[in-house]
């Protein structure tokens, strides 16, 4: 990737980043740190990766996007949002009555959301379907989830890791953002699925190992994906609340929204690093 | 008498979706492991590269179907009632359901009558769990004719269908110009004194019961409830106003089935008395399905026994 595109893609970054935090501030719930962990990932596939059209949100052939981490909602509205499929100014009515921005992704009504989510586990098994009906309906779209580290303590994880093993769903790509953290504490301490690289592997899937936070490795994970004839795994190393300081590595962080003060300190931090790209 | 012609609804729907593969390729039918119960093998047989077994992982298949039905595809999916409407209850409610996607779910071996198996396999809690999803529609057919329809009708229905289908070899009643249509009850006897309304193979009974009453010169009337969501509230309506009093009759449990959607109905539009038959709140347990028919009071004479009650609470 040259600086150039990069330096364009952090800049996005920082403002999706600017979006969580206000549409949670506003909201006054939500879960910032989840969101900012996997915004390098939602921001590469929408901004660079995925065959997508923001004026025609349900073009038939377009690639699929399924959030089966539904809880990082905020990370995909901004995305989508500054993306062009609704107003920037739309993030803000975040969990509100009456906003088409739900709590979790809504694909009745908000443009751009291929599926709704937010019951953990159920995603992907969505994501699997997806992959599965364009290969069989000779559509050749691809189909990209991302999973939570924590969330694939679900037995449907596996279920769909299995079937799409087994049936060679090459068109699928499922990023684990592995942050390291969930609500109870670290995965270690909870219930890790380590080593999630060999789980998958045993479920006849490819893997790849990045920094999830990295645009040159995101993109360059996904361009070896596409070569490769099987469903693929990322597994990504990512910072939870990443890009504001009291946020990063913080379990208090996965399900909690800033007060004033800190809402102000986050949103300095993010337009100080916005104005050291720009 | 002429021998009866008795088939499985399964059967029905097995065929149906065998005629509609042959008519249209533009769906995908998937199992988790039961094929050959379902009777989706049927389908699998001829059209081997359009079926799908997921494997014993029912939570995945619906998820599956859902991420299909949102590419604008059609999805058939089928297990027992059990592991589709018990197991994968918040998948169907999540994954399918909220988003409205055009799902129809084929639950075979449905009720007491699966028979055998016993308690694990006989669910009796089905149609209670998926009518308290918003949008889910339910069909119940009585016999093969009317399963067969309903996957027609199913097809080309908006949103989520929940069919249920039986092991248990039942008569045939309906020929081939019977009228099924989705949310529609259908009067089968004329009768002013009592209503009998029943689903699935309690219809075949009700019918019998018919004859029974009418011997003791109670005229019944009889409705076929095969769409037990959304439940058509006109036919139910009539019904209460001209004949003052209801029994219902569905092989599930009292709780939140037929029964309950009727008592609903009818306790904040235009009470009379509702008298359900069906499993009381109760496991079943293994055994040949017609003793246990006979065993749970699944059967004409009971219906019998109920409608006098129901009489007896006329005001």
């Amino acid at each position: 990737m040259d600086s150039a595109t990069k330096k364009e893609l952090q800049i996005l970054a920082c403002k999706v980043r600017l979006g969580i935090i206000d549409g949670v501030h506003s909201a006054k719930a939500g879960h910032p740190g989840g969101s900012l962990s996997c915004t390098e990932i939602l921001t590469y596939l929408y901004f660079k990766h995925m065959n997508i059209d923001p004026k025609n949100p349900k073009m038939a052939n377009r690639d699929r996007f399924v959030l089966s981490k539904g809880h990082a909602a905020p990370a995909l509205y901004a995305v989508l949002a500054h993306r062009g499929f609704f107003d920037v100014e739309k993030l803000t009515t975040l969990r509100q009555i009456g906003s088409i921005l739900q709590g979790h992704p809504d694909m009745k009504n908000i443009p751009g959301v291929d599926m709704s989510t937010g019951s953990l586990g159920q995603g992907i098994s969505a994501a699997v379907g997806m992959a599965l009906s364009s290969k069989h309906f000779g559509e050749n779209y691809n189909v990209y989830t991302v999973l939570g580290d924590g969330e694939i303590e679900e037995g449907q994880v596996w279920e769909a890791a299995m079937f799409a093993g087994n049936k060679g769903l090459s068109n699928l790509t499922a990023f684990v953002d592995y942050n390291n953290l969930q609500i109870d504490g670290t995965i270690g301490e909870v219930n890790s699925a380590e080593p999630i690289d060999k789980k998958f592997e045993a479920f006849n899937w490819a893997t790849i190992v990045i920094d999830g936070n990295d645009f040159d490795q995101i993109e360059d994970a996904l361009n070896k994906a596409a070569a490769i004839d099987k469903p693929v795994a990322i597994i990504a190393k990512t910072v939870k609340g990443k890009g504001v300081s009291y946020m990063e590595n913080a379990v208090n962080w996965h399900g909690a929204a800033p007060n004033d003060e800190l809402y102000e300190q986050a949103m300095k931090e993010l337009n100080e690093t916005l104005k050291s790209l720009q | 008498m002429s021998e009866v012609k008795k088939v499985a609804t399964r059967v029905g729907y097995g065929a149906a979706l065998l005629e509609l593969g042959k008519k249209r390729d533009d769906f995908i039918v998937m199992d988790a492991d039961l094929a050959a119960a379902t009777q989706t093998g049927m389908f699998k047989k001829e059209f081997p590269e359009r079926f799908y077994d997921c494997g014993i992982a029912e939570q995945n298949m619906m998820g599956i179907a859902a991420g299909i039905a949102a590419t604008g595809k059609k999805v058939i999916v089928s297990s027992f009632a059990m592991f589709a409407a018990g197991r994968a209850f918040e998948q169907i409610r999540n994954s399918i359901a909220y988003p409205h996607l055009n799902v129809i779910i084929g639950a075979t071996h449905a009720g007491i009558s699966v028979g055998e198996d016993g308690s694990s396999h006989q669910c009796c809690e089905d149609i209670a769990l998926m009518r308290s999803i918003p949008g889910m529609t339910i069909i119940n057919p009585a016999d093969e004719t009317e399963a067969k329809k309903a996957v027609f009708a199913a097809i080309e229905a908006d949103g989520p269908v929940y069919m249920r289908f039986g092991r248990l070899a039942v008569p045939v009643i309906f020929d081939e110009d019977y009228k099924f249509e989705i949310g529609k009850g259908v009067e089968l006897k004329e009768g002013n004194d009592v209503t009998i309304i029943a689903t699935g193979l309690m219809v075949n009974e009700a019918l019998e019961a018919y004859e029974l009453l009418k011997a003791e010169g109670i005229n019944a009337r009889i409705i076929n409830m095969a769409t037990i969501k959304p439940l058509d509230s006109d036919i139910v309506l009539k019904a209460a106003k001209e004949t003052g009093a209801i029994v219902t009759a569905e092989e599930h449990s009292v709780i939140g089935g037929l029964g309950s959607a009727v008592s609903e109905l009818l306790s904040e539009n235009y009470p009379v008395p509702v008298v359900k038959l069906g499993v009381n709140d109760t496991f079943g347990h293994s055994g040949p399905a017609p003793k246990l028919l006979d065993e749970f009071g699944l059967r004409a004479a009971n219906i019998v026994e109920k409608t006098k009650i129901a009489i007896s609470l006329k005001k």
